[in-house]
């Protein structure tokens, strides 16, 4: 009796150790990570860097188009897979009664959602840049990277679609809504935590995005505006930080991109959390 | 055919019922169902769980549109417009015979916006209309005076009582002739539960009420008819105090005696 719980009491303490040991090694390789980018950029990081454009006459090197082209092809991108995911998993979950459709539909989804980045720019690059014919642009990005994100805004909008009460839908339709009346003003609006949810965790995938990007949407490093933008090539901030530390050597630049694409994906996450409380705050009154 | 629609306005009946069979797949829930039910009168349907009592009320505004793979047979005339597998306008169907379900379920919206969804869905757009309608509708469904100063906050939080008042305000707002209620009140406290009764037989003078009930008291105490259900068979139907004095069918006593159930 006493062995045996000796024998407990040992193993216990071991796992307990082992675990603190996970947690620790883990919260260590975040904060060097963050600690190291920032010791790394801080002294290279000026208002001249961050509000012009690389000028070959001055040799001065500037990351603002960078910038502006990682905010409009993510706008576009979302503006682009907004509507076709939420629209997919509308038909999934409210209209088709077809369960080996939906299964199939369902299946490719998830493949999609499997299939490495770097093959959605190659095929993004054959059939975007060069059979739609719109070379290398952010438009052509923007489409690729729209199809990279269906999966995760038709995944988060079906479960939460899947969390709306079937008794809401009961109650609009015996007072005689009809489908899409049921569907635009009861379950879509509780459903709008988990679209912005899906949004957010996209946004992040797109931030962080090169492989399919250096081959759809190019190096260019001028300045734009959006419509102009989006039929010339433009690097974003993940494929210009490859550029100028791979192809020139310029370091003290790359790191200077990752710290801001850091914060960049900080304010996303903390813009979530208070998004997130407000819906639920909403929804409680 | 209209000899038949004739005889069943000259009786009064807003519904009639005959042959009714229902399946689920391969699983016949309700067997050759014959009832007529009458313009003013609250008819209580009750029986042991699973007899088909919530599945046949469903019928009646074809709310088991709903259910895939349900097939129909027979006939069931509202107001002699044949609602078995015909392609009427559910939309206006609906309209005129609500809806009051087992589970106060007011939607996730302001109390106001809750008894104004109707309205709105029929294409009420003028402000002082809707008005109106809410403030008679929830007058009507005796839960004005509670919730008179905060028509603006959620409807999600209200009690559970008040929520299914407000749900019968909600299908009264769209000013139909027949209210349908499943089991409206098993999920409610005795207080609540009074109240409702109260309730629907104050409705009765303007409406026709059918109403799925687990409690026999209740049916005795408000309706008029009673049909008394059994394993998807309608083992027998008429007026509410023959049914409970001098029912005919042996089952029908054993059922109310609480031989079982």
């Amino acid at each position: 009796m006493s062995v045996a719980s000796t024998k407990r009491k040992i193993y216990k303490a071991t796992m307990l150790s082992l675990s603190n040991i996970c947690m620790a090694i883990t919260v260590a390789l975040v904060f060097f990570l963050i600690i190291y980018i920032f010791v790394k950029s801080i002294p290279y990081f000026s208002w001249e860097l961050l509000s012009t454009s690389p000028s070959y006459l001055k040799g001065t090197i500037g990351v603002l188009p960078d910038i502006m082209n990682t905010i409009y092809i993510i706008f576009m991108a979302l503006v682009l897979v907004l509507p076709m995911g939420v629209g997919t998993a509308i038909y999934l979950n409210e209209y088709s009664n077809r369960p080996k459709v939906e299964k199939a539909i369902e299946y490719c989804i998830e493949t999609l959602a499997g299939i490495p980045s770097i093959i959605y720019g190659l095929v993004g690059m054959l059939v975007f840049c060069q059979f739609m014919g719109l070379q290398t642009s952010l438009l052509a990005g923007a489409l690729t990277l729209m199809i990279m994100n269906l999966p995760t805004i038709i995944r988060t909008t079906q479960e939460s679609l899947k969390t709306v009460p079937q008794s809401y839908r009961e109650g609009a339709f015996g007072l005689g809504a009809a489908k899409w009346r049921v569907i635009r003003t009861v379950v879509l609006p509780c459903c709008i935590d988990g679209i912005v949810t899906g949004c957010i965790l996209s946004v992040g995938r797109m931030m962080g995005e090169s492989a399919a990007l250096l081959f759809t949407a190019g190096f260019a490093h001028n300045l734009n505006g959006f419509f102009d933008a989006m039929h010339s090539a433009g690097a974003t901030l993940t494929v210009a930080l490859y550029v100028y530390a791979k192809e020139q050597g310029r370091f003290d630049v790359a790191f200077v991109i990752a710290a801001i694409l850091m914060l960049m994906s900080l304010v996303i996450n903390i813009t979530a959390t208070v998004l997130a409380r407000r819906i639920q705050n909403k929804k409680g009154e | 055919m209209s000899e038949n629609n004739a005889n069943a306005a000259a009786e009064g009946n807003i519904f009639t019922v005959s042959k009714f069979n229902l399946w689920y797949g391969d699983h016949h829930a309700l067997h050759n169902i014959n009832m007529d039910i009458k313009e003013h009168t609250i008819t209580a349907l009750i029986g042991p769980s699973g007899c088909g009592k919530s599945t046949f009320i469903r019928n009646l505004n074809r709310m088991n549109d709903l259910i895939p793979s349900t097939k129909l047979e027979g006939s069931i005339l509202y107001n002699n417009e044949e609602l078995v597998n015909s392609d009427i306008d559910v939309s206006k169907l609906r309209k005129e015979v609500g809806m009051v379900f087992q589970k106060p379920n007011p939607f996730p919206m302001s109390i106001y916006d809750n008894i104004a969804y109707g309205p709105r869905t029929h294409g009420v757009r003028n402000r002082a209309k809707l008005d109106n309608l809410v403030t008679e509708s929830l007058k009507s469904a005796a839960i004005y005076e509670e919730v008179k100063d905060r028509m603006s906050s959620s409807a999600l939080g209200l009690s559970g009582g008040q929520q299914q008042r407000l749900c019968i305000a909600r299908a009264l707002a769209v000013q139909p002739r027949v209210l349908l209620m499943d089991e409206p009140t098993s999920a409610l406290d005795p207080i609540s539960t009074g109240k409702i009764e109260e309730l629907a037989m104050q409705l009765k003078e303007k409406y026709t009420i059918v109403i799925v009930t687990h409690n026999m008291q209740q049916a005795l105490r408000i309706s008029d008819y009673t049909a008394f259900f059994l394993l998807g068979d309608l083992v027998e139907f008429g007026p509410t105090e023959k049914i409970f004095t001098k029912p005919e069918d042996k089952r029908t006593e054993d059922y109310i005696t609480g031989r079982f159930g």
